[in-house]
């Protein structure tokens, strides 16, 4: 339980299912990650554009925006920021594609948080 | 699309009986055709040949009787001619010539006579008493008066036997006389007698009156109409001859035929059963017909064998196309399933994620102190846990539906059975254990390479082996696992000791979500994936059971032409998504 000791990393966390970006975000602040939560593509990109973040999750599928798009902009907007993309099974092949343009790693999902969190810490790592 | 038996095996004997009729038809009516014309162009040639040779043998004889009569009146003019009146007066010279006639001629001559121009016969050498006999009244010594030749039809005369006369008129010191011949009826006839054909065949004489001038024949008499008729025809033939077929009087066929002689005098007939004439056509056509009727025999025989046999092979083909039809519906509805599953497996990945994260979140709040003293704090975690637990399940079966479903990444590779076997059967060692199971292999060395995708050939295996434990849970058993190569093909055999498989079920084992599992314990749907991915390779996957003895699944699939030794490496790259079916 260190939470004060250290700064909080900041997460965009970008998906259309308002119950899973909820929950996410509690559970992460609870483990000293802030969360801007963001419920479609657009709404992504808008919130990257008023502030920096350590790192983003996308959900590849999604209504307004499929999620290799959001990470392309983001790839333009902002090329150092770590992407890390949540995918349904079955689907690994646009996540592979996701990879080759950029993205950090993928998860399958549902994932575990553990898993999870443990991805963040690796992408926020591998960019310091 | 299944018909019920009864109407098929009338669809096949209907079929089998238009294929016997069409071949008999295109068969047995050209030959029948073509042995027909043949037997008529035969009958017909044979029936001239027959006419012709009945023509020129009755032409022979009537020239020989013709020749015969006129040699004989040749003979008598010699004599009238050579001694006159005066000599042949004297009976005892009369008898010397008649005597040298007999002895050249033989019997032919019965008597002499010399007839003076009253009708006295003068002089008379015979066996009869006919000296001074006067005739001035017998119709032939009228006629022979008239002409100076003279051959008499066949009468009785005074002597009351058949006899014919053959006469010379001369003159001497200014009156006539006539030297006259009794010619043989006996020796005559055998000269008409003599023509003989066949069994039935025989010629006779007769005058234009129709009467007859040879030895009466049994059926003559009673068919003057037909000889009078044919007489007239004869007449108005140019070559004086006729042949005809006609019925007699009793309705038998008969051959006719005619010519004339003596002049036109005498009409020569010749009759024969048109049967008789006949007899060889006739039994070259009995041949020919049996030989026919042996050949349509042969020609149905083989028409119903073949069709028998043709017809055996398109209910075959029949029952395989049924076999496939069967199997493309059952590939059909895999394909529907896959889709409808991957719909459901993506709409409840999503709420599953929900319900996981949330209860994860409640067991986040859990650790905070406040609930630390709480009472139920272990039942609480408890049922997070569970939450989290059955979470986990579902998303098992979600991600067993889309895999699935998947359009899987079709990185088609080549795959070293043996290895990848060898490989699931370490992964599922514990299990085994667990089950008091023991696994044995035997697998061929130096296998080919199987054309696949290593996730979806192990998901198979491991399905196979996965369900061979499941049915061995609870008595434990062996499972056996055999590799070997069938010309070329791989052929993988799992079989398990397990209770065995009910025949209706066996059925429906490949069928999507049919599972004899209990509820909760399996989807149905891990055989239809099976049998989905070995049908996309070209495979085959067949089970056979027994009650109580086990269940054997035999995978038949493809193979490369290069051997797979030393081939061990390509497994490991299994990525984490793929293993999580193999929990």
């Amino acid at each position: 339980m260190n939470n004060g000791a250290q700064k909080p990393l900041k997460l965009l966390l970008i998906d259309d299912e308002k119950g899973f970006v909820e929950v996410m975000s509690k559970r992460l602040s609870k483990r000293n990650i802030q969360v801007t939560k963001a419920l479609s593509g657009t709404g992504g990109i808008q919130a990257l554009r008023g502030e920096d973040f350590d790192v983003a999750v996308v959900d590849l599928k999604m209504e307004d925006m499929d999620g290799l798009e959001v990470l392309k902009i983001f790839k333009t907007m902002v090329p150092q920021m770590p992407v890390i993309m949540l995918t349904g099974h079955g689907s690994e092949e646009a996540a592979r594609e996701g990879i080759r343009l950029g993205a950090f790693d993928y998860l399958t999902k549902p994932c575990e948080l553990e898993e999870l969190v443990q991805k963040i810490h690796e992408a926020v790592g591998a960019r310091r | 699309m299944r018909q019920d038996p009864k109407t098929r095996n009338n669809y096949y004997s209907m079929l089998t009986r238009k294929m016997v009729l069409i071949m008999l038809l295109v068969s047995v009516i050209p030959m029948l055709l073509v042995s027909w014309s043949i037997l008529y162009e035969f009958r017909t040639s044979y029936r001239e040949k027959v006419f012709d040779h009945l023509c020129e043998l009755v032409q022979k004889h009537t020239q020989g009787i013709d020749g015969f009569l006129k040699e004989r009146l040749a003979d008598i003019r010699f004599l009238a001619e050579t001694f006159g009146f005066e000599d042949l007066s004297d009976e005892s010279f009369l008898r010397d010539r008649l005597e040298t006639l007999q002895k050249d001629y033989g019997p032919v001559f019965v008597d002499l006579g010399v007839i003076n121009a009253r009708g006295l016969q003068v002089a008379y050498a015979g066996p009869f008493r006919l000296e001074r006999a006067l005739y001035s009244s017998a119709p032939w010594f009228k006629n022979a008066m008239k002409t100076r030749y003279f051959i008499s039809d066949v009468f009785l005369g005074l002597r009351g036997l058949p006899h014919f006369i053959v006469a010379v008129r001369e003159n001497w010191n200014g009156e006539a006389w006539i030297l006259r011949a009794t010619i043989d009826f006996g020796a005559f006839n055998r000269l008409v007698e003599n023509i003989q054909v066949g069994r039935t065949g025989f010629a006779f004489i007769l005058n234009t009156h129709g009467e007859l001038q040879t030895k009466a024949h049994e059926d003559i008499f009673r068919d003057t109409k037909t000889y009078m008729s044919l007489l007239k025809r004869t007449r108005s033939q140019k070559n004086r001859m006729t042949i005809v077929e006609a019925r007699d009087f009793s309705g038998k066929k008969k051959i006719y035929v005619s010519t004339l002689l003596k002049d036109g005098q005498w009409m020569m007939v010749f009759q024969q059963d048109a049967g008789d004439a006949f007899s060889e056509f006739k039994g070259t056509r009995t041949t020919a017909l049996v030989i026919i009727l042996l050949g349509a025999l042969a020609i149905a025989t083989v028409a119903l064998i073949l069709s028998k046999m043709m017809v055996d092979r398109i209910a075959r083909a029949d029952r395989e196309k049924e076999r496939m039809n069967e199997q493309v519906i059952q590939a059909g509805k895999l394909a529907v399933i896959g889709e409808l599953a991957a719909g459901i497996a993506h709409e409840i990945n999503n709420p599953v994620a929900i319900m996981v994260e949330e209860a994860g979140w409640i067991g986040d709040l859990l650790q905070d102190e406040q609930f630390q003293n709480s009472a139920n704090l272990e039942e609480l975690k408890r049922a997070v846990g569970q939450i989290r637990t059955q979470g986990r399940r579902c998303k098992e079966i979600t991600h067993k539906l889309l895999s699935f479903a998947r359009k899987t990444d079709p990185r088609i590779q080549d795959v070293g059975v043996n290895d990848l076997i060898k490989e699931l059967i370490q992964f599922s060692e514990q299990r085994a254990k667990y089950a008091r199971v023991t696994i044995n292999t035997r697998l061929q060395e130096d296998l080919p390479f199987v054309r696949a995708s290593q996730s979806e050939l192990q998901q198979v295996f491991l399905n196979l082996i996965n369900n061979a434990l499941d049915a061995m849970e609870k008595e434990g058993g062996i499972l056996n696992i055999t590799t070997h190569l069938q010309g070329d093909y791989l052929v993988v055999e799992v079989s398990d000791t397990g209770p065995g498989i009910p025949e209706a079920n066996l059925q429906r084992i490949f069928d999507p979500f049919f599972t004899t599992k209990p509820v909760g314990k399996g989807t149905g749907l891990g055989l239809s994936i099976c049998y989905g991915i070995i049908k996309k390779m070209g495979g085959e996957i067949n089970v056979k059971s027994a009650l109580g003895k086990g269940t054997t699944f035999t995978i038949t699939l493809p193979t490369e032409p290069r051997t797979a030794s030393g081939q061990s490496g390509g497994i490991q790259n299994t990525s984490s998504a793929k293993e999580s079916h193999h929990e």
